[in-house]
């Protein structure tokens, strides 16, 4: 029920090697117990996704349809104001800029994360000495806790200080303020995310290239197609519904990223990094005053957009299961 | 292939790897380096002067805060298995009604913002009294890890043999007891999966932490490096030390589990 891939998982991941047997082709006898005990089983989760799920969910669509000061917070009195916020957030000037960061900040960063994750992975395909290990190291960036990889970044691209700025001098180039200048703020936090997103792609296209057999590239070897060729008539196109699923769950969590972001330039300066999670998370939490109903209508913005993108991913996968 | 052509490749490959963890070495490098020299410019490649005392800041201010997240990240482990296993259990192998839906509904729930989360458990842990405590914490991290524990386990139990259950119950065995005594030891891989992903997700969180523990007395790491950036940016090489202690963890398990890491990232494909 999850992706494809799991019917087919990478090398030395025999743990996982699970065939997903289609429900609705086999549905054997009731083996243990009644409807009842399995309802039994599953009714912790079904509990804990009202309580922790539902629950903060419509806590927060509540929120986003009242005015609700610090005082009305503590007191619970707020008063309804109906789409008054959603109308405030869709007319403020920031709303267009921050739409535009997002869109950017998400739309390069996975264009980046993909390519080089493919890359990589048809570079890792063909097996050579340590090539396990190294793919293995590839991972590291993605397990670190992301605060520790913002503040590194943070560091690295430090005006005065930064190696990176270093770097550019000692080839004759000129010192860029990259987290203090609007030009460059968006540009190093997108940078930052590429980074972190290339062991998801590679992980995830490494995986899919095992499911394309050998056998086509030898019959194209043998009809004398180029690696080049073999990548674009064979490898890329057979890939693509791999493709898909990778880029449509980058998009989904990409539209999230708090973060990095936060962390780096706090969405500034000048609002030049500001992204709709960022917009929402700073109303909310970003300043002493919490602004949590105009956070909640950008956030619960946010959840349609997500969902929106959510749904096609559902569909690949299905249309995928079907095949 | 020839063999000289794989060491190309071979050399090819350490180039694109050092690339890519030169931020991590630069982290190392950086936590070792001597206040005074955080200023050079050009910075120092490797440590000339090393010193430990950014790890010295460490032991001094940040012990406590790494204990409190070792509190939260065994708390969500234990948590999204004991919630996670059974309900895939019911999906997987006892045919749930609505099990489909069910499954739906967690891929749908991996989609929600974090801010989102953030907001709505902040609202209800002002009234509720549970902000700034550790068990608040736990409860909201653990519902990155809940959805992708019970997908997996799904998955994984689905490939059980049937025959096993088909035996258990000729043995006389009940559904819990089968649960127990077969399903659980042999989904033993897919529980380390869980509990890792789990563990590392708990570990890293600093947004649930950034809005429901602000203002605790017991943070966890990612608060205090937060704090360290916020007030101290001079002390870089603290800062850094820290964060190499806060990716011990990490690196640790991708020593002692790199397979189950990579099982978890295509079994799931979920990135937070």
């Amino acid at each position: 029920m999850t992706t494809s891939l799991t019917r087919r998982p990478a090398p030395g991941t025999d743990t996982v090697s699970v065939t997903v047997p289609d429900p609705r082709k086999r549905r054997p006898s009731r083996l243990l117990g009644s409807r009842w005990v399995a309802f039994g089983f599953a009714a912790p989760l079904i509990a804990y996704l009202l309580v922790f799920y539902a629950f903060p969910l419509i806590r927060s669509v509540d929120l986003s349809i009242h005015d609700y000061t610090i005082r009305a917070f503590v007191q619970g009195n707020a008063e309804f104001v109906g789409f008054d916020n959603y109308a405030a957030i869709l007319s403020s000037p920031l709303f267009g800029q921050a739409l535009v960061n997002t869109t950017l900040f998400v739309v390069v960063s996975l264009l980046f994360q993909y390519a080089i994750g493919l890359a990589l992975a048809v570079f890792f395909r063909s097996n050579f000495p340590l090539s396990g290990l190294l793919r293995g190291l590839f991972l590291v960036p993605w397990l670190l806790p992301l605060i520790v990889s913002a503040s590194v970044w943070s560091w690295m691209l430090n005006s005065d200080s930064g190696i990176v700025n270093s770097v550019i001098v000692a080839f004759g180039g000129e010192q860029i303020n990259w987290l203090t200048s609007p030009e460059t703020a968006l540009t190093s936090v997108i940078i930052a995310n590429i980074w972190l997103g290339i062991p998801f792609n590679l992980v995830i296209l490494y995986a899919g290239l095992q499911n394309i057999s050998l056998d086509v590239y030898e019959a194209a070897s043998l009809d004398g197609a180029g690696a080049w060729r073999q990548f674009w008539s064979i490898t890329f196109p057979l890939l693509k519904p791999v493709s898909a699923i990778t880029l449509l769950l980058g998009l989904v969590y990409t539209l999230k990223v708090v973060d990095i972001i936060w962390i780096m330039t706090a969405g500034g300066p000048a609002n030049s990094s500001t992204t709709l999670a960022i917009w929402s998370y700073r109303e909310a939490f970003g300043t002493g005053q919490p602004d949590l109903s105009p956070a909640a209508a950008v956030g619960n913005l946010l959840i349609v957009i997500a969902l929106i993108f959510g749904f096609f991913y559902l569909r690949i996968q299905r249309r995928e299961a079907n095949s | 292939m020839t063999a000289r052509r794989s060491w190309w490749k071979l050399a090819l490959g350490v180039i694109f790897t050092a690339l890519m963890l030169f931020p991590v070495y630069w982290m190392v490098n950086v936590s070792l380096t001597r206040t005074q020299d955080l200023r050079l410019s050009p910075p120092h490649i490797f440590p000339v002067n090393p010193t430990l005392e950014g790890f010295e800041a460490v032991i001094r201010q940040q012990l406590p805060n790494l204990g409190t997240s070792l509190l939260i990240g065994l708390g969500c482990v234990v948590l999204t298995v004991v919630i996670a296993a059974p309900a895939a259990y019911a999906i997987a192998l006892l045919n749930l009604r609505g099990g489909r839906t069910l499954n739906f509904i967690l891929l749908v729930a991996q989609m929600i913002p974090g801010v989102v989360m953030a907001m709505g458990f902040y609202a209800i842990y002002v009234r509720a009294g549970l902000l700034n405590s550790v068990w608040g914490l736990i409860l909201a991290d653990s519902t990155i890890a809940v959805p992708f524990g019970v997908l997996l386990f799904t998955a994984f139990m689905s490939g059980l043999p049937r025959e096993l259950l088909q035996a258990a119950k000729v043995d006389g065995a009940n559904a819990w007891r089968t649960f127990v005594s077969i399903v659980l030891p042999m989904s033993r891989n897919s529980v380390l999966t869980v509990s890792l992903f789990a563990f590392l997700w708990a570990w890293s969180d600093f947004i649930f932490a950034s809005t429901l523990a602000r203002n605790s007395e017991l943070r966890p790491v990612t608060l205090g490096i937060y704090a360290y950036i916020g007030n101290n940016t001079t002390q870089w090489n603290a800062i850094m030390a820290t964060a190499v202690v806060a990716s011990i963890p990490a690196a640790i398990l991708l020593v002692v589990a790199q397979r189950y890491v990579a099982a978890g990232v295509t079994a799931g494909a979920v990135k937070d």
